[in-house]
């Protein structure tokens, strides 16, 4: 027995196994993403077969099983992708009005929003996340996204970026596998109604829900070129980063990558904006609301099996309520209910790849290798599949691997402090900066903590909230240029 | 010509509020535009500039958490001293640019007025960049502009006075703090305008300047890890290529030489701020 179950124990607290009371399963069918068996590189309005006929497999994480064929396309490949685009921009959409753009943005929302449903689930299949996420925040935010932009497109002017801000022309944008549908949303929508033409490199493990906006934007009737669709691995990637044809890189990813992007651009007088890694603290005072605190934490790094670059990876509490924290998350993840992605009632789905799967389970060792005290979910794992059980590390200090590096999984490292001054010293403790969270009743503390914080967002009593008002982006190695809001078109206009 | 021997001052370093010689012991000489001799300078070391970016990192948070009025007042009084001392910056803008003396004048008024410009900015800054955030949802989200951090200038070569007040005044007045690396062979006028901080309630630290080589300070500058941007104004095409490569080693925000910049643009203040957004719960 370890000393949190002792603790239950003496406190006659229910050791609560919610998690593993028997539910009816509630599965939402697979039949509805309609997929194709295989998909075309989407270039010049057309779905095109890739240049070097190389393909590979997309697989559900939670199955292995294969979803469909995917092209991988060559530099050749992006070199048309990047002329469709640059014709695009010359000819069409540069003459095309600020209130026209809008109207294709509009109808885009419009489509997303109709096809939800079809949308949620190729998302939860090709990526492992549960259903109840894809269906209440992937594709309502994507949709929101393109909605919100697309009141942009006439009215640039207003912005804070003079009286007639232009665009840069053509953008080479390249997301990760954690939120792909909207994260496609979050590049093409601003990029569009700034007045540029994009091309789009979907994560090599997540491209279903960027083919499937491709049909969208055939149905929305844009312009041929306007919006071009390149699937593919890293190289694919790369090629796009060096193609001197494009003016413009957003990365959303790695700071790993996101450093080598940044040395390539260097010297190519590229605009670049990234959207990198993060250890983001979640600093809990004595005095905070407990059950929502408590949720707040379990949101704050178990959302998307912890595939969350703004995670609240870093949980630093008050060392008066340490212990009382600590039993209560134990207990709270203990109830959370781990397995089929597809099914209604999932907290927590698959682990994205099995390199990725890899990597949480070198970091969990370092974990305990260095002496923290790990406590992991005793729920049962599905047999097929890439699955990681909810972990909490407790005992955790600032030199901790597990305290200092990204684990982008379902894994939380906690932390003490006893003074609010200590707790801005170890949240800043960090060469990352992207988002924090602070809890307590006490909003000037709230507040003064706010201030202190090198972070692009603080989250006060709440945590992983996304909303296209508001400028999403980090500080420091997290990156530069912010997502959302009208301080996201300064990314893609001249200014 | 009076027969009395003239005193001739070396031009120093400005570190964390003192005005060291370089560590390294080493001076050189500033000739005028002409190639006369104009004053020893020192040749400042890389670790001139490493003392500098501590100076700076422990002034920033010091400076930011002062009120937007108050660093106000500080920037506008570095005017007031500007401005009492305007014919020794006119002489030195002069012989360092080799420009006749009506055109120097010119050029000291402009800086200075630019220093006022950018004094007016501390407390507007954060209105013009910021602003609540209308979210779906019983939040109340706003975004404020915060300071980068610690800013590293390659001040330009060529405008010793009004260049240089441009990339180091704007990044201060948005709460950074700058170690910035003087025109190599027209450091002058940014040195006297270093001194007149001193009687000017400047923190320590905010800002420091370095004289000497710029291709021997600069890649320090460039890749040291607690900088986190990186204004090349004073860097040539290729040389600043290399220097937003070393930049990247730690994900610095750079910006490039030759970027355009019209009367009345705020460029360089949105160039070293960092959008920061709160959400924060509404609820009974």
């Amino acid at each position: 027995m370890n000393s949190v179950e002792t603790d239950m124990a003496e406190n006659n607290l229910p050791n609560s196994k919610l998690g593993s009371l028997q539910y009816d399963p509630a599965p939402e069918s697979a039949a509805i993403a309609k997929l194709k068996s295989s998909y075309g590189l989407f270039i010049n309005g057309k779905f095109t077969d890739p240049s070097k006929h190389e393909q590979f497999e997309t697989i559900n994480p939670a199955t292995e099983n294969q979803l469909a064929t995917i092209s991988q396309g060559s530099a050749s490949d992006v070199d048309k992708a990047v002329k469709a685009a640059r014709k695009a921009y010359d000819n069409v959409w540069s003459k095309t009005t600020g209130a026209e753009r809008a109207k294709y943005l509009y109808r885009i929302a419009r489509i997303i929003q109709e096809r939800s449903r079809e949308l949620a689930v190729v998302e939860t299949l090709d990526n492992g996340k549960p259903i109840r996420e894809s269906r209440d925040v992937d594709i309502p935010l994507a949709a929101a996204h393109f909605f919100y932009y697309a009141g942009w497109a006439d009215k640039l002017e207003h912005a804070g970026f003079g009286n007639s801000p232009k665009p840069i022309g053509v953008a080479g944008q390249i997301i990760p596998w954690n939120f792909p549908l909207m994260m496609a949303a979050w590049k093409l929508a601003p990029a569009l109604a700034a007045g540029n033409t994009c091309v789009l490199k979907p994560a090599e493990t997540t491209p279903l829900s960027a083919l499937i906006l491709a049909e969208i934007i055939q149905q929305a009737g844009l312009p041929d070129g306007v919006v071009n669709i390149v699937t593919g691995d890293g190289a694919t990637g790369s090629a796009l980063v060096d193609h001197p044809g494009v003016d413009k890189i957003a990365f959303t990813g790695s700071t790993g990558v996101g450093r080598l992007i940044q040395q390539r651009v260097a010297t190519s007088h590229k605009r670049l904006t990234l959207e990198l890694g993060g250890k983001g603290a979640n600093i809990v005072y004595e005095d905070a609301p407990i059950d929502e605190m408590i949720e707040g934490i379990i949101d704050g790094i178990f959302f998307n099996q912890g595939h969350v670059c703004c995670a609240g990876s870093r949980l630093l509490v008050q060392e008066s309520i340490a212990d009382d924290v600590l039993r209560r998350l134990v207990r709270r993840v203990e109830q959370l209910r781990v397995g089929d992605p597809m099914d209604k009632n999932t907290d927590i789905g698959a682990i994205n790849s099995l390199e990725q799967l890899k990597r949480i389970n070198e970091l969990v060792a370092y974990g305990e290798q260095e002496g923290a005290t790990r406590y992991t979910s005793s729920c049962e794992l599905p047999k097929k599949g890439f699955w990681f059980a909810p972990t909490v590390f407790a005992d955790v200090s600032q030199s901790h691997r597990i305290a200092r590096e990204e684990i982008f999984g379902p894994v939380l490292s906690v932390l003490t402090f006893r003074t609010p001054e200590e707790a801005i010293t170890k949240a800043n403790n960090t060469n990352y900066g992207l988002a924090c969270g602070v809890w307590s009743e006490k909003g000037s503390r709230t507040l003064w903590t706010a201030e202190r914080l090198r972070a692009g967002v603080v989250w006060a009593n709440t945590y992983n909230k996304f909303d296209p008002t508001s400028p999403f982006g980090g500080t420091r190695e997290s990156g530069f240029g912010r997502e959302g809001g009208k301080h996201g078109l300064e990314a893609y206009l001249n200014v | 010509m009076s027969d009395r021997l003239e005193v001739r001052k070396t031009y120093k370093l400005l570190i964390n509020g003192a005005f060291p010689r370089s560590e390294s012991g080493r001076s050189y000489e500033v000739t005028s535009a002409k190639g006369e001799f104009l004053a020893n300078a020192a040749q400042g070391s890389r670790k001139d500039v490493r003392d500098a970016v501590a100076g700076a990192r422990a002034a920033q948070s010091k400076w930011w958490s002062a009120s937007a009025y108050n660093r106000g007042q500080v920037i506008y009084r570095l005017a007031e001293m500007a401005e009492s001392r305007s014919d020794e910056l006119v002489e030195f803008v002069k012989l360092s640019e080799g420009v006749k003396s009506d055109v120097a004048k010119a050029t000291v008024a402009k800086s200075i007025d630019r220093i006022v410009w950018y004094a007016g900015w501390t407390d507007k800054i954060s209105q013009v960049l910021g602003g609540s955030n209308p979210v779906a949802g019983p939040f109340y989200n706003f975004s404020v502009p915060k300071p980068t951090g610690v800013i590293g200038v390659i001040a330009p070569q060529n405008s010793s006075l009004e260049g240089f007040v441009e990339c180091v005044i704007a990044p201060i007045a948005a709460g950074n703090s700058v170690i910035a690396l003087a025109s190599e062979k027209r450091p002058v006028p940014a040195v006297l305008l270093g001194e007149m901080t001193e009687t000017s309630d400047f923190p320590a630290g905010v800002l420091n300047i370095i004289t000497g080589l710029t291709s021997e300070l600069a890649p320090g500058l460039s890749s040291h890890e607690d900088i986190d941007g990186l204004d090349l104004e004073g860097a040539d095409e290729a040389f600043a290529d290399e220097l937003a490569f070393l930049a990247a080693g730690s994900i610095k925000r750079v910006l490039r030489p030759g970027k355009k910049s019209p009367k009345n643009s705020i460029h360089r203040l949105r160039a070293f701020v960092e959008t920061s957004t709160v959400w924060h719960t509404i609820g009974q």
